[in-house]
């Protein structure tokens, strides 16, 4: 008797279990379709041609332009110049901890580097106003200097944790007999990690790198707060840039829902939703591949 | 002496990341505990704001943030369990198992802004939420969803097969075996897990804008139906869209230590559950 | 051996763990109230074939199984008996002792809570499964002790109390000493003979001293086949295959 009860409770659970696992599917696929489903009623009203191609973004001008692309350069622009200081100072950094640092160092750096990943973004873009602002003003002779240099900057200092981490995780992966077999050549440490270590582990390197700029083009609040947001075509570093998820937040406060400007701010989400996916799955294929190296 | 030279090029490049990275987590804590400490006070961190947001001190947004972490905690602590659960101890490798997979990674690359678009659309507008306490805990929830997935399984991966199997030779269902050997033993690996990522989503400002946060409400917080304060929010716009900016920035540095010494805790409480359980070990 | 003698068989069983098959034609009987050891060198598929019997390979996907599995008749593996029953009449002992992490007491008192006993019986049961696998002596002032903090012999012995308590039919034993000192390994071969009068028990082995001393009938297997399975003497002093001989001599293994 009871045991026909608990056997009801195991299959039930098992079956609650399950459910949660689809749910995840669901979500996913329910973010998608909302996505989807605006931007499908944002191209009923204006031409999708026009959205991608159209060098204007301005919604409130009579007539309104919706064109995306200063807000994707300004994304582009400000993810790569993000990259352009984190990738060589996350490998760096990464290479110390694997290959220089001893025990003890590694127990204080190691803390260290979570401490930095765990400072909220809205701390960051603070900073990016009353510190990082003032300072680029001063060198550059601007009023604020809230620009795309500012964000990159910030960027950069999110996405590092991120990228050190598992690039450390890739240089530590290389086996002992590859590090072994440079040093029994003659090669020191120096040449054994540019020409051995950072080669080995370059499929793993390129996954964090991945990471982190999936990181940077996704952040909201940063480059809300330091970029400036002139929703212009950026010119430059030294100028103010207002990126697609800047724009997101800035506009979708003050639009009547489901009004055409509303359903355009879905479509530049769309956008940004498969830049994403696009950076996760090239990630991806280069986590298997380091995995699969890894395993043989 | 020319080999010397270079060696020291080499080692000195990586020195100067490691210590550029370190530079940038001393300057940021050096400056906010510098310019925020002379704000902190009792009555700052026990008070409403006042005259227009330009004095008084923050209650309101702790106690919004406090919360919301916690909605955040009922809403994807047990679904991402039960998720994790259903990956690590049923699910067989089969296409479906890894679309689940995919799903999930895919889930956490998601920008947050987007999470943001989606809590307004299903919660606010589809569920007929509208902007409330209610509908910014959910959207978190959906956010933090993977990253407790992910921790979960790491922690019942841990867990020795020889365990589940102690449980099921006395005769226990799977079931009984998972809920009364495998989740206890699991028990400080998912906590620190879940620690950390509330530290994340206390932290965040993205998926709250649309879906209930607000700068200003004068009736008490804690309504699940209504708008409230949030410390990341409040930092925000001080620091943005006040009338007054400069006058209220010891307010937006005071609101800023704060938030990091919120997160910081609970980032210390994590890893203080993984060092006694390491201890145990 | 007549019928009625025969607790536990397997009949035509085959198993392949994906498409590698680890039991070959396997046809095996285990007498009441014996101690029946399995031995052979490892990787021969002696330990698959004691988790055949207590439903252990459910857990795992890629497993299929072939053949019959019977106790005292009944079939393991259809008809009404689910794995959760069968494990119950069916105790196992592993190789490594995996006490939970819980007091001793909770150790045992754990199989029959859910296993439905009443509460009131519950104590004497654990003082007697305790007493019964000669550890009671050692923790009776402690019973509140995680068990992980017994040394690995006693853990071992409180896994066998475990299972003993649940009054199991058969215990099903998986090289159970192989982890432990010599000394632990005489206090629990001592055990096994004594509980050979209650309960059927099959032990699998790696070392052929150890089913000499403690085993009543021997099975020998080789690369996923059963060999050749007689009276203990019988395999270690007059086996009639070549392959055995040359096993039990230490030839290879």
């Amino acid at each position: 008797m009871k045991l026909a009860i608990r056997e009801k409770t195991d299959k039930a659970a098992r079956l609650i279990f399950r459910m949660t696992g689809l749910m995840v599917i669901a979500i996913l696929a329910g973010i998608f379709l909302m996505l989807l489903w605006n931007t499908v009623a944002f191209f009923l009203k204006v031409r999708a041609f026009d959205f991608i191609t159209g060098s204007q973004w301005d919604p409130s001008g009579n007539p309104a332009n919706y064109g995306m692309l200063p807000l994707l350069m300004s994304t582009t622009l400000v993810t790569f110049g993000a990259m352009g200081i984190a990738i060589p100072l996350g490998i760096g950094t990464a290479s110390f901890l694997s290959d220089y640092a001893g025990k003890k160092l590694k127990s204080v750096l190691k803390p260290a580097i979570e401490m930095l990943a765990s400072v909220p973004s809205v701390a960051i873009g603070f900073l990016g106003i009353v510190v990082l602002g003032p300072g680029i003003a001063g060198i550059t002779g601007q009023s604020n200097g809230l620009n795309a240099l500012n964000g990159a900057v910030l960027l950069a200092i999110m996405s590092l944790p991120t990228i050190i981490t598992v690039t450390q995780d890739a240089l530590e992966g290389v086996p002992n007999t590859y590090k072994e077999a440079s040093y029994s050549v003659g090669a020191n440490r120096w040449q054994t990690l540019i020409q051995v270590t950072i080669p080995a582990a370059a499929p793993g390197i390129l996954a964090a790198v991945m990471l982190g700029v999936g990181r940077a083009i996704g952040e909201t609040m940063t480059v809300l707060m330091a970029t400036g947001n002139t929703s212009a075509f950026p010119k430059g570093f030294f100028h103010s840039v207002r990126t697609m998820t800047a724009t997101i937040a800035i506009e979708m406060g003050e639009v009547p829902y489901q009004t055409t400007h509303y359903y355009a701010l879905f479509a530049v989400a769309a956008v940004l939703f498969l830049m994403t996916l696009l950076v996760n799955i090239v990630g991806e294929h280069f986590v298997n591949k380091y995995r699969k190296y890894q395993a043989s | 002496m020319n080999k010397k030279i270079t060696a020291i090029i080499e080692w000195g490049t990586l020195l100067v990341s490691t210590g550029l990275v370190c530079f940038f987590l001393i300057a940021i804590l050096w400056d906010l505990i510098s310019k925020g400490a002379p704000s902190l006070s009792w009555q700052f961190i026990s008070t409403s704001p006042t005259n227009g947001m330009t004095k008084g001190g923050i209650l309101p947004a702790i106690i919004g943030t406090i919360l919301l972490t916690l909605i955040t905690a009922l809403v994807a602590a047990p679904f991402g369990i039960c998720c994790a659960i259903y990956l690590n101890e049923y699910a067989v490798d089969n296409w479906l198992t890894r679309i689940i997979r995919a799903s999930i990674r895919n889930l956490a690359g998601v920008p947050s802004i987007i999470y943001g678009l989606f809590g307004l659309a299903l919660f606010v507008q589809g569920l007929q939420m509208g902007t409330s306490l209610l509908a910014a805990g959910l959207t978190l929830g959906l956010l933090s969803l993977p990253y407790i997935i992910i921790t979960t399984e790491e922690a019942l991966r841990r867990i020795p097969n020889r365990m589940r199997e102690a449980a099921l030779a006395v005769g226990a269902t799977k079931f009984e075996s998972i809920r009364d050997v495998v989740l206890p033993s699991a028990i400080p690996g998912m906590l620190t897990g879940l620690v950390l990522t509330l530290s994340r989503a206390a932290g965040e400002t993205a998926p709250i804008l649309f879906t209930g946060v607000a700068f200003y409400i004068n009736k008490p917080a804690g309504y699940l139906n209504q708008e409230f304060m949030a410390l990341p929010y409040h930092l925000y716009m001080l620091s943005t869209q006040h009338q007054a900016i400069e006058q209220v920035r010891p307010l937006a540095y005071g609101t800023a230590l704060v938030l990091i010494i919120v997160v910081f805790l609970l980032n210390l409480s994590a890893f203080y559950i993984r060092y006694q359980h390491s201890k145990h070990e | 051996m007549n019928e009625e003698q025969i607790k536990l068989a397997a009949t035509a069983a085959n198993l392949w763990f994906g498409r590698k098959q680890v039991l070959k034609n396997v046809s095996v009987a285990f007498p009441k109230n014996k101690i029946t050891a399995l031995i052979g060198p490892s990787g021969c598929g002696k330990s698959t074939l004691l988790r055949c019997f207590n439903r252990m390979h459910d857990l795992s996907n890629d497993v299929t199984i072939e053949g019959k599995f019977l106790l005292e008749g009944e079939d393991l593996y259809k008809g009404s008996l689910s794995a959760t029953e069968v494990r119950r009449r069916i105790g196992m002992v592993f190789q490594q002792a995996n006490p939970f992490p819980k007091s001793i007491y909770e150790n045992i008192n754990y199989g029959l809570k859910i296993n439905d006993i009443p509460k009131e019986e519950r104590q004497e049961i654990i003082e007697h499964a305790l007493k019964e696998s000669y550890i009671w002596d050692e923790v009776k002032d402690d019973l509140q002790k995680p068990a992980t903090r017994l040394s690995g012999g006693q853990q071992q012995r409180l896994c066998i109390a475990r299972a003993v308590a649940l009054r199991p039919e058969v215990i099903l034993m998986d090289e159970p000493c192989s982890a432990l000192d010599p000394i632990s390994t005489s206090k629990i071969e001592e055990l096994i003979l004594k509980l050979k009068k209650d309960y059927t028990i099959v032990i699998v082995t790696h070392n052929m001293q150890q089913a000499q001393r403690v085993a009543d009938q021997t099975v020998f297997m080789y690369l996923g086949e059963i060999i050749e399975a007689g009276d203990t003497s019988q395999i270690f002093d007059e086996p009639g295959m070549e392959l055995t001989k040359n096993y039990v001599q230490g030839h290879f293994g």
